[in-house]
C-alpha cells in the first residue's frame, strides 16, 4: 500500500518540478516550488528519514518561500519568453537523463539490507549511540558528537552566508525610493490577524520542544532555528517589519548568530582544555555518558541559536529594501 | 525482472529526471531568479537519491525505542549529511538572491541578456 502512495508522490514531483519550469510567472514558480519542497518532505519520510523530513517541511516549503517572495517583491514577477540554445539544452539534458537511468539498474534496488551503504559505519552507529550517548535519536547522535567536526563546519557556513547577505545587502539601495516601514504588514486584514496571532505562540512552543527534545525524538537545533524563525516571519508578516524588529531587535539578531557559533567552538574548545581532543564531549563531566548528553544538548543550542539568528537576519535583510512600483 | 522489482529503481529515475529538469532550468532559461530556483531543484534531487539510499526494508527511521527487539533500522548517516545540507542549502540560496537583487537594483532587469546589453 505504502508502495503506491510513494509512487503517486514521486510523480506528483516530476510533475511539479516540470510545471515550474513550464510557467512563465514567477509567483506561480515560486509557490509551486513550495509545493515541490511539501512533497519532497512527505517522500523523505516515506523513507524513514524522519529528521529531514522535518527540515525539509520547515526550511524548504517554508523559509525558502518568504526569502523568494521577499526577492520577487524587490524585483520582478514575469520572466521574458526567449531562452539560450533551449534544442542544444535539451539534447543534453535528455542524453544526461538516459545515462544516469542506465547507470541506476546497477545500484543496489530500494531496500536492499546488502547494499555497500549499509555495511560499514551504519551498524556502528546504531549500535555504540545507546552505550556512549544513552539517548534514541542515533541522527542527533551522528550529528552532534560523531561527526561534530562535520556539522560546526555547516553552523559556520550559516553563518558566512548570513554576512555575505548582510554585506551585499546592507548598502543603501540607489534612485529617490524611500523605504516605509509603516505600509508593510497585513494589519488592515481582520482574518490573517486573528489566524495568525492564534498560530505563533504554538509554532515557536513547537520549535522550543523540538530542539530540546531532539534527542529523543526528531528534531535538533537546525530544524528549531527554522521553525522559531518562521514563527517571528510570521509576526513580521502580520505586523509589520517595524513590530517584529521592535519585539527582537537586531542587535540580538545578530549575537544569536554570533553566539551560536561561538557556543559550538566554545564547547570545542572546553573538551581541549579538560585534557580531552576537540569537541569530546566525554570529558565534560565525571561519567562519560553524561558529558556527551550535555556536549550534544549545548551545541544543539548553539546550532538553533546560530541558524534562527542567521535566516531572520537574512530575511530583515531583504524586507528592510523599498519595493519595486 | 518482475514490477515490483523494477518499482525499487524508481526513486533513482525520479532523482535523474527532477536532476535533469533542474540542470535545463540552469543552462536554458536566462532569469536569474529562474535559475536559481533551477539550481534548488537540482539540489533537492540530490537530496532525493542519498535519502533512497538510506532505506532498509523493513526499517523504521533511527530512534532506538526500549524494550524492543530485533529492530531493522534505516542507515543514519546519509540522514545527517542531507539534513545539515538543507539548511546550508538556504543559506547560500539567500546569498544568490541578494546579488539578484543588487543586479535589479544596477540594472532594472533579472534577464541576462538585457544585462549583458547594458554592459
Amino acid at each position: 500500500m505504502i508502495i503506491i502512495f510513494a509512487l503517486f508522490l514521486l510523480s506528483l514531483l516530476v510533475i511539479t518540478a516540470l510545471a515550474i519550469v513550464q510557467t512563465k510567472n514567477l509567483f506561480v514558480a515560486v509557490m509551486l516550488t513550495s509545493i515541490f519542497s511539501l512533497l519532497m518532505a512527505a517522500n523523505f519520510f516515506i523513507l524513514d528519514a524522519a529528521d529531514v523530513a522535518l527540515t525539509e517541511a520547515a526550511v524548504g516549503a517554508g523559509i525558502t518561500t518568504v526569502i523568494f517572495l521577499s526577492a520577487l517583491a524587490l524585483t520582478t514577477e514575469r520572466e521574458k519568453a526567449v531562452q539560450s540554445a533551449q534544442r542544444l539544452t535539451l539534447v543534453v539534458v535528455a542524453v544526461l537523463a538516459t545515462l544516469i537511468i542506465y547507470a541506476t539498474f546497477d545500484k543496489p534496488r530500494l531496500g536492499d539490507p546488502e547494499a555497500p551503504v549499509h555495511q560499514h559505519l551504519a551498524p556502528w552507529y546504531l549500535e555504540k549511540t545507546p552505550e556512549y550517548m544513552d539517548f534514541p535519536n542515533v541522527v542527533t547522535a551522528v550529528l552532534g558528537s560523531f561527526r561534530g567536526y562535520d556539522t560546526l563546519g555547516e553552523v559556520f557556513v550559516v553563518f558566512a552566508a548570513c554576512i555575505g547577505v548582510l554585506f551585499i545587502l546592507g548598502v543603501k539601495p540607489p534612485g529617490d525610493r524611500h523605504y516605509d516601514p509603516h505600509a508593510s504588514g497585513l494589519r488592515h486584514h481582520l482574518i490573517p490577524q486573528v489566524v495568525g496571532r492564534l498560530l505563533i505562540p504554538f509554532i515557536v512552543l513547537f520549535g522550543l520542544y523540538v530542539q530540546f527534545h531532539g534527542e529523543y525524538g526528531p528534531g535538533g537545533g537546525f530544524q528549531a532555528g527554522a521553525l522559531i524563525a518562521s514563527g517571528v516571519i510570521l509576526y513580521a508578516l502580520l505586523e509589520g517589519e517595524t513590530a517584529a524588529l521592535r519585539a527582537v531587535p537586531r542587535y540580538v539578531l545578530m549575537g544569536l548568530v554570533i553566539g551560536g557559533a561561538s557556543l559550538y567552538g566554545a564547547v570545542g574548545l572546553v573538551c581541549i582544555l579538560l585534557g580531552g581532543n576537540f569537541l569530546e564531549y566525554s570529558v565534560l563531566s565525571s561519567n562519560p555518558v553524561s558529558g556527551q548528553q550535555l556536549g550534544i544538548l549545548l551545541i544543539e543550542a548553539g546550532v538553533g541559536m546560530a541558524v534562527c539568528g542567521a535566516l531572520l537576519s537574512i530575511f530583515h535583510a531583504f524586507a528592510a529594501r523599498p519595493m519595486r512600483v | 525482472m518482475n514490477l515490483l522489482e523494477l518499482l525499487g529503481y524508481f526513486n533513482y529515475w525520479v532523482f535523474a529526471i527532477v536532476l535533469t529538469v533542474g540542470l535545463y532550468t540552469v543552462i536554458a532559461k536566462i532569469n536569474l531568479v529562474k535559475k536559481l530556483i533551477g539550481l534548488s531543484i537540482f539540489q533537492s534531487a540530490v537530496f532525493l537519491m542519498y535519502i533512497t539510499m538510506d532505506k532498509v526494508e523493513g526499517g523504521t527511521a533511527p530512534i532506538i525505542q526500549k524494550g524492543m527487539e530485533n529492530q531493522v533500522f534505516s542507515n543514519p548517516l546519509p540522514q545527517v549529511l542531507i539534513l545539515t545540507a538543507i539548511v546550508v542549502g538556504v543559506s547560500t540560496l539567500a546569498l544568490g538572491l541578494a546579488i539578484v537583487v543588487r543586479i535589479f537594483e544596477a540594472y532594472g532587469t533579472i534577464e541576462e541578456d538585457e544585462i549583458l546589453d547594458a554592459d
